[in-house]
């Protein structure tokens, strides 16, 4: 019996490892061509100088003055964008869920949000020209019905608040749909065992709903940071080359005119992995231990 | 002496679905009540009335003569536990405990006394600073409880708190339930759909169907005199035998071509007339039984064994009637089509309507 | 209980203005291009330039090309590793999370470094190289939500069991892929592939940066050059996502409970 069946299982087994390994082999092959090796390259290139020898010189070039400043503007609008977007999109979600509106209302604003946090790039650059650019609607209806004159007031869509402005378009509806979840997880259970244990509604939130919300509601924002740090195409569509935030700077180094330098390139791209790796991780950390509560 | 707490005439409805349609009762201090019923009969939507989180279409709730019937939940002083524990997963075991007493404004080192104090009670000493989610499902529940009683609320509402457990933790946290309840001397709503649980720890029963009370009793009442066909088939195992009087006027009946005679026949029963007779397992003997005054022939159509009791089927004919005898280990069991008379005491028939 | 429900609209309320009115703006603009009335003009000269036809079609077919690629890679890779090798799923997910983390514009920066004409493998060497290189990339860039659809389609239908059932009834390993798994993940594989679309179609910063007649470029240019036809495009290319968010919507009606097409719209949720 023992003897027979070494024989028979054996090759099977081998058969199956193998057949094992040819359905993943594809997909870590091309994880390794396509994920890996390109951002290991560009890690080693930060660290060369342009006649191949090893140097911190690249870094040290992050210093400069232009550099500094697109890194601080990036990380402020990518700052401000996810605090602002977290927080609207938890009063939306909380309303929308917790607030006793119709139940349709729900899914039509998740259906929404699915749209708009994919809705990013050069379209909404172009509609948000078409509301307040200096032409758009709702600048003409300001200035014209309200005689509100917001350019002159010190408004500007390729500015800083332009920008953040727009980024809200896409961060809020993706702190909708990550944080919906979360919020359906708290328990009717647990309001109600807090309201006969003596608690008013505001008693509960700050005592239970917030605190059990507080870790993914960290984890998102961290989340809508690096999804607003890395993005480039509305940004660009929208203000050309003339707003000096991280990805246009290193866009314009890769088409070359820029920099002059590609070991600074690299050294700004993993500039940018160090920035929105951190953020991620910390997304990774926290909702690892919301997840821990909710079990 | 006014109950402690009372229901009147209380009516809820969602939309034109009526859920419970006027319910009354009392109950007095210290006592300890079940509702029982199946699933969708309105006793977990009496609870939460009581509670506050369903306001009642009609109908008053008073609690130690105070109408609470349009309070708010957190103004009414009543502890809750809930059939998935609902602890907040945020806190751990002492917060927990300590939640109520911390609302209601008590002093950290009197919150600390009262949560030992609690801890204590329920045999988990030492476990303030565990957090829900490194506790089983017993344990959890058992902090549930001390948390809702922590307070001192006026009444203690129980909403399936066993459900979610185990069989064996089911029916050893019961007994602890029952004991903490019998030491603070609080007034206890029990709701649950389990009969075992509801007879074996309740001062009082109230078996519920379809929106209505059906009977309200001690647990011997509840399941010696079932008061309707729905509560002696809810609650324990029933017998149905369908029959044919022969003679209204000497109470004889026909039960598969075996003609017996009844100390009495239900209301309007006449001659050929179909009737049908209910009764326990537990009233029917295997063999000829001192006292038992119908005698029954069939034959074993299925055997059971559960242990100390074997549960046979017999077949008497179109009727299939189960009882329990005893395991006497040192005779063997009946076997599947062996003969077998039953005897039963007429008396011990219920007449149901 | 009133006053919440009162903030609750409130909130909702200036929250729909703000996502509306870009919305209503960019349409009304749109209709701005012949002077002193509406017209549709504009989109009449969207849909009659030549550019607009040939670069969507070419992003359309590379987001097909994408989204087989995606499903061949994806598929298998979810299947082992759902039913033996559970030892490696932390690092699959793990590198489908990097898309996230490492953005597109370093990504493709680093393809143009590592696959230049003179490297290897060269890719830009050569037109059809370059497409099957931004094909690759878009692949990468979907693969967080590929993967996502696929493995929350897997572990509705409990894989081991059917693979089990099916090896009873004598299927070989190729045969329950394509003939068990794949027909019953079949929803989540078309979420997955929807939103790979949504994504690829419009896409501007690695086409641009690969230099293919892509028609996220195309979008850009014309909003360099044009006044009203941005905002048509605009118009256009929401109507576009909207239409495969819809077609995710839709599809999740005909999956298992439990699978929630909600989790496959966002990012990473371990």
């Amino acid at each position: 019996m023992t003897t027979l069946d070494t024989g028979t299982t054996a090759p099977a087994k081998k058969r199956a490892l193998s057949f094992e390994w040819l359905g993943v082999a594809p997909f870590i092959v091309f994880a390794i061509m396509f994920l890996i090796l390109p951002t290991l390259y560009l890690v080693g290139a930060a660290f060369v100088d342009e006649k191949g020898g090893l140097t911190l010189a690249n870094f040290a070039g992050l210093g400069t003055p232009q550099i500094v400043a697109a890194y601080w503007i990036s990380i402020r609008i990518s700052g401000a964008s996810a605090i602002l977007g977290a927080l609207i999109g938890l009063a939306i979600a909380l309303a929308l869920i917790r607030g006793k509106l119709p139940p349709g209302l729900r899914a039509a604003v998740m259906t929404f949000s699915g749209v708009a946090s994919n809705f990013a790039g050069v379209p909404l650059a172009f509609a948000f020209i078409s509301t307040l650019g200096r032409l758009g609607l709702a600048t003409v209806i300001l200035k014209f019905v309200f005689g509100i004159d917001i350019y002159k007031a010190g408004f500007n869509l390729l500015s800083f608040w332009g920008l953040t402005l727009t980024y809200l378009y896409f961060q809020i509806p993706l702190m909708i749909l990550i944080i919906a979840p979360a919020i359906d997880g708290l328990k009717k259970e647990w309001s109600e065992a807090a309201s006969t244990l003596g608690a008013t509604p505001w008693q509960f939130w700050r005592y239970v709903g917030l605190p059990i919300l507080w870790p993914s509601f960290l984890g998102t924002l961290s989340l809508l940071f690096a999804n607003a740090f890395g993005a480039i195409a509305t940004a660009y569509a929208l203000t050309g080359s003339s707003l000096n935030i991280v990805p246009i700077l290193l866009y314009a180094q890769i088409r070359g005119d820029a920099l002059q330098n590609p070991g600074l390139g690299a050294a700004l791209a993993v500039g940018m992995i160090l920035i929105t790796g951190f953020a991620n991780v910390v997304y990774l950390v926290i909702s690892a231990r919301a997840e821990r509560w909710l079990k | 002496m006014a109950p402690f707490l009372n229901v009147e005439n209380l009516t809820k409805s969602f939309g034109s679905n009526a859920v419970v349609k006027g319910v009354s009762f009392g109950f007095n201090k210290g006592e300890f009540v079940s509702l029982l019923g199946p699933s969708g009969c309105g006793k977990t939507t009496i609870l939460r009335m009581i509670a506050g989180f369903e306001s009642p279409t009609s109908g008053s709730i008073t609690v130690d003569g105070h109408d609470i019937t349009h309070l708010k939940p957190n103004q009414r002083q009543l502890g809750m536990v809930f059939q998935a524990y609902a602890l907040f997963p945020n806190l751990n075991v002492g917060d927990n405990i300590a939640f109520g007493l911390k609302i209601a404004g008590m002093p950290a080192d009197q919150r600390r006394a009262r949560v030992e104090e609690m801890l204590k009670l329920i045999g988990l000493p030492g476990f303030e600073k565990r957090y829900p989610y490194e506790m089983s499902g017993g344990q959890q529940q058992r902090v549930a409880l001390a948390r809702a009683i922590a307070p001192r609320p006026r009444m203690l509402l129980l909403d399936e708190p066993l459900s979610a457990l185990d069989a064996k933790i089911r029916v050893s946290l019961r007994e602890e339930i029952r004991a903490i309840q019998l030491d603070l001397g609080i007034t206890t709503i029990f709701v649950t759909h389990d009969q075992e649980e509801a007879l074996s720890i309740s001062d009082r029963v109230v078996v519920m169907n379809a929106g209505n009370i059906d009977q309200l009793g001690a647990p011997h009442e509840i399941y010696n005199k079932p008061a309707t066909r729905f509560v002696a088939t809810f609650v324990g195992h029933l017998n149905t035998i369908e029959a044919t009087v022969v003679s209204a006027s000497s109470h004889q009946v026909d039960i598969d071509g075996q003609v017996v005679t009844l100390p009495s026949l239900p209301g309007g029963a006449a001659t050929n007339a179909p009737i049908s007779l209910t009764l326990r397992p537990e009233v029917l003997s295997v063999g000829e039984r001192a006292g038992a005054d119908i005698m029954l022939t069939g034959t074993v159509s299925d055997v059971t064994f559960l242990g100390s009791v074997i549960r046979l089927r017999v077949a008497l004919g179109k009727n299939i009637i189960s009882l329990d005898t005893f395991n006497d280990q040192r005779t063997a069991p009946p076997a599947r089509g062996d003969a077998i008379t039953v005897s039963l005491a007429s008396k011990d028939l219920l007449i149901l309507n | 209980m009133k006053q919440s429900r009162f903030w609750a609209w409130v909130v909702f309320g200036v929250g729909a203005a703000y996502f509306l009115v870009p919305l209503i703006a960019t349409f009304e603009f749109s209709l701005r291009m012949r002077r002193g009335y509406y017209s549709f003009d504009s989109y009449a000269s969207v849909f009659a330039d030549p550019k607009f036809q040939a670069t969507f079609t070419y992003s359309a077919v590379i987001g097909l090309l994408s989204i087989i690629v995606g499903i061949l890679i994806v598929v298998p890779a979810v299947y082992f590793v759902r039913l033996r090798m559970a030892w490696l799923r932390p690092y699959v997910e793990f590198l489908t999370l990097l898309p996230l983390i490492i953005p597109a514009i370093i990504l493709v920066y680093g393809y143009i470094r590592l696959y230049n004409s003179s490297s290897i493998i060269p890719f830009t060497g050569s037109a059809t190289g370059t497409d099957i290189l931004l094909t690759f990339a878009y692949v990468t860039l979907a693969l967080p939500y590929m993967y996502r659809a696929v493995d929350t389609g897997m572990r509705t239908i409990d894989v081991q069991t059917l693979t089990e059932a099916a090896q009873i009834a004598g299927a070989n390993t190729p045969q329950i892929i394509a003939r068990i798994i794949l027909p019953n993940i079949l929803v989540a594989v078309l979420s997955g592939a929807f939103l790979t679309f949504a994504i690829v179609i419009g896409e501007f910063t690695i086409a641009s940066l690969l230099n293919r007649p892509a028609f996220g470029p195309y979008l850009q240019n014309i909003g360099a050059n044009r006044a009203y036809e941005p905002a048509a495009l605009a118009i256009i290319s929401f109507i576009i996502t909207w239409g495969a968010m819809s077609m995710i919507n839709l599809l999740s009606r005909f999956a298992p409970p439990h699978f929630c097409p909600d989790g496959l719209t966002h990012g990473p949720l371990p």
